[in-house]
């Protein structure tokens, strides 16, 4: 029998993020955590997002899935547009945070994997019960057969002795354990795509190659995308096609991974690669941070966000004017006055 | 101010089962995970040991029962935070370890449940400080900016209340709230791990510079092995609740003796696009802790295994100065190990005999 998903092929678009703008009110004013966001993700492609801690890269991702705090605000033209596996698109930020239709995207076309394990579960039912829920929220199956998929998702993950752990509570598993459950819940409903916070930071790199490769597989046989935030540059250097990198709520440069690793343009994407502690190399020295303080998301830097902190600053330029997207190759843009005309 | 290091820590046999539940509505009889398996080892003070290996090999487990944050079944504790002033941490009471407490602090694998969401960053960074009556009035301040400063967090931070802040920031808060007492030994867990690559080496040169400050010792758990080789001076390896290797940190990496640990330098994940992994592929299923191989708990999956591997534990031995392995071949193994970063990874062969 032929259906709808059938038609679904790699490369046709399925996300499209347009001037994103989230803020949050708090006590002391406005956060303007993210100002201005342009995503496009194509089905089946895996797209890595990196960036500053605190740039926005979480709160992008509650966005898509309207899981931001009641004291967030989605500005007036940002848009969100998700292609379903119906063949039908939808506009997400029109879907109010508890709607059937945002719930149906949740789970069904769109999982997501939380940066933190331990407040995603319930501490007082078991890590089966809970991925129980989640299968049958988004499948039709009996008790019995959805038991059998989480067992199944368990130990695809490389969960030992899954069925023993089914019946434990989360604080009884390790942080790499429960790492692993989450994982297996977001994986469980065959998502189209798949947004992973961080999957992988609690879990041994044997276990994390591991996971790497059984994401990559079910990219293959289910045409899922991919949105992977992580701060490890080795895992992104693996796993990404093509890489935005944020700061303070923007995207200051995006490419293919070999642009952004091997032609990197953009000041704050050249500091990030200096700074990794690679093997063997950083005997006794010190590792290379970045100049200068993290300015506060309320006092906003005039100009180029980054200019505080930049080594190439032009005085009177990057503090005044705020630099446009420029194309350095189709799939390659930088926002920085160095590569203006 | 610089003394003569001395065995600041020295850990011996020590042991951590939890209770496990099994059967219906667990009706059966109660089994254990046995989650530290009989484990020694010493840290010197001013030193850094890594601590590596599988999630829930029991890193975590160690580092609180050394703390004391939990009991350990058994084994001893022998904590020295000064030359002449000792501890036995294992025996002492509960009114005992308040002498000791702020000397030992630990910084958090998971950043959002152990900040208390209902006070404001000034208060939980002080609370240490506070809790054990250490500093009063305007000095509680002055420290805990001084601090919050030191960890990339500013004055306008301390007002606001944890949820207001991302992973990164959070970490940064637990950390402040460690070092907020000048502890002489710290338990690292995942310190870094949600940072971003600059806050992260901004953090790791800061952890160097207050070790040499104030002669503090750490104990550095992470999966981040770039971020390990970078920060310790030696490393052990676990597996399933026991030390396999333990060595200067260059010699862990560069030439292990072990093959669990020669599987774990394969797998570290190059940041570079040209050169993919390679990791050498452990056969089998991950055994568990609830019902360990016999032998060498690492024989199902290791791609050297012989008979006597599968009934004899192998000890822990020293093959080279300062260098332990618990394999029976570590003197006629040759391993791969890491492969420099930025150079592209020769896979050298080993040239002990295979098993069929
Ligand atoms: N509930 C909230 N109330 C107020 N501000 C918030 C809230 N949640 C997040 N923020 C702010 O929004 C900004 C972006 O946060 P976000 O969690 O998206 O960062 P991130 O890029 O995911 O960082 P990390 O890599 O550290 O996880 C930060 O400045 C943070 O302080
Ligand atoms: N409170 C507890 N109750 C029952 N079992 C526990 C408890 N705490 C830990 N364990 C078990 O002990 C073992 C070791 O756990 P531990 O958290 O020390 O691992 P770890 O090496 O820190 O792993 P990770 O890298 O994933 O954090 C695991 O099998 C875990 O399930
Ligand atoms: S625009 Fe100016 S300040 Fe901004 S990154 Fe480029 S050179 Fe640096
Ligand atoms: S003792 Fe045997 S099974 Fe264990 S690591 Fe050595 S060779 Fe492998
Ligand atoms: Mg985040
Ligand atoms: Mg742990």
């Amino acid at each position: 029998m032929e259906t709808a998903e059938n038609y679904l092929v790699k490369g046709d678009p399925l996300l499209e993020i347009k001037d994103l703008k989230v803020s949050f009110k708090t006590d002391e004013g406005i956060i303007p955590a993210v100002d201005g966001v342009n995503i496009s993700l194509k089905r089946g492609h895996t797209l890595g997002l990196v960036g500053e801690s605190g740039s926005g890269k979480s709160v992008s991702t509650w966005a898509v899935l309207q899981l931001l705090p009641k004291s967030a605000i989605i500005h007036k033209g940002s848009s969100i547009k998700f292609h379903c596996k119906d063949g039908e698109s939808v506009e997400l930020t029109d879907f109010k945070s508890k709607s059937r239709e945002i719930r149906n995207i949740r789970g069904g076309e769109i999982s997501l994997i939380f940066q933190e394990p331990m407040s995603s579960f319930s501490p007082v039912y078991t890590v089966g019960n809970q991925i129980m829920e989640a299968v049958r929220a988004h499948r039709d199956v009996s008790k019995e057969e959805a038991e059998g998929i989480a067992i199944d998702m368990l130990s695809r993950v490389g969960i030992p002795n899954p069925k023993r752990r089914f019946k434990q509570y989360p604080f009884e598993l390790s942080g790499g354990m429960r790492q692993r459950a989450m994982i297996s819940v977001a994986l469980s409903s065959n998502p189209s795509l798949l947004i992973a916070d961080e999957p992988t930071t609690a879990l041994d790199v044997t276990i994390q190659a591991q996971v790497l490769n059984l994401m990559k597989e079910l990219q293959e046989e289910l045409g899922m995308a991919i949105i992977f935030i992580t701060h490890n540059l080795g895992v992104i250097a693996q796993i990404a096609d093509e890489i935005a990198v944020m700061y303070l709520g923007g995207i200051v440069e995006q490419g293919t991974r070999h642009d952004i690793f091997h032609n990197p343009k953009h000041p704050y994407t050249m500091n990030l690669l200096r700074a990794i502690p690679r093997l063997g190399k950083t005997d006794g020295g010190r590792l290379v941070a970045i100049e200068g303080q993290i300015p506060s998301p309320m006092e906003r830097p005039s100009g180029c966000c980054f200019h505080t902190r930049c080594s190439e600053y032009m005085p009177d330029r990057c503090n005044v004017n705020i630099p446009q997207i420029t194309q350095i190759s189709p799939e390659h843009t930088v926002r920085c006055f160095l590569y203006e005309s | 101010m610089s003394e003569q290091p001395h065995r600041l820590m020295e850990i011996k046999n020590l042991k951590k089962s939890f209770p496990l539940q099994t059967g219906f509505l667990g009706t059966g009889g109660t089994e254990t995970v046995i989650a530290v398996d009989d484990v020694s080892f010493y840290i010197e003070s001013g030193e850094t040991l890594g601590l590596v290996g599988e999630s829930g090999s029991g890193k975590t487990t160690i580092g609180r029962s050394i703390l004391r944050a939990i009991e350990p079944t058994s084994g001893s504790v022998h904590f020295e935070p000064r030359e002449g002033e000792a501890y036995e941490v294992t025996g002492l009471s509960n009114r005992e370890m308040k002498a000791v407490r702020p000397h030992m602090q630990m910084i958090f694998q998971d950043p959002y449940s152990s900040l208390n969401p209902r006070m404001t960053v000034r208060d939980i960074i002080a609370e240490p400080l506070v809790v054990n009556k250490l500093l009063k009035g305007t000095d509680i301040d002055k420290r805990v900016l001084e601090v919050a400063l030191r960890c990339k967090l500013n004055v306008e931070h301390l007002r606001r209340f944890p949820h207001a802040f991302s992973g990164g920031q959070r970490q940064r808060i637990g950390i402040a709230r460690a070092l907020v007492m000048h502890p002489r030994f710290i338990v690292c867990d995942e310190a870094v791990s949600a940072l971003d690559v600059s806050v992260q080496a901004e953090i790791l040169n800061l952890l160097g510079d207050l070790q040499e400050e104030f002669e503090l010792t750490y104990l550095f758990i992470a999966h981040d092995l770039s971020a390990v080789e970078y920060i310790s001076d030696r490393v052990a390896v676990l597996y399933l609740g026991r030390i396999v290797e333990i060595a200067p940190s260059k010699e862990l990496f560069f030439s292990p003796l072990h093959p669990y640990t020669s599987a774990l330098m394969s797998a570290i994940p190059a940041p570079d696009p040209d050169s993919p992994m390679q990791p050498i592929i452990l056969k089998g299923e991950i055994p568990s802790p609830i019902n360990p191989p016999s032998g060498c708990h690492f024989h199902p999956r290791c791609q050297f295994v012989q008979t006597e591997c599968k009934t004899m534990r192998p000890e822990l031995k020293e093959y080279k100065p300062g260098h332990y392995s618990a394999c029976h071949f570590s003197d006629v193994m040759e391993l791969p190990g890491a492969s420099e970063l930025g150079e592209s990874s020769s896979i050298r062969t080993s040239k002990i005999r295979s098993s069929n």
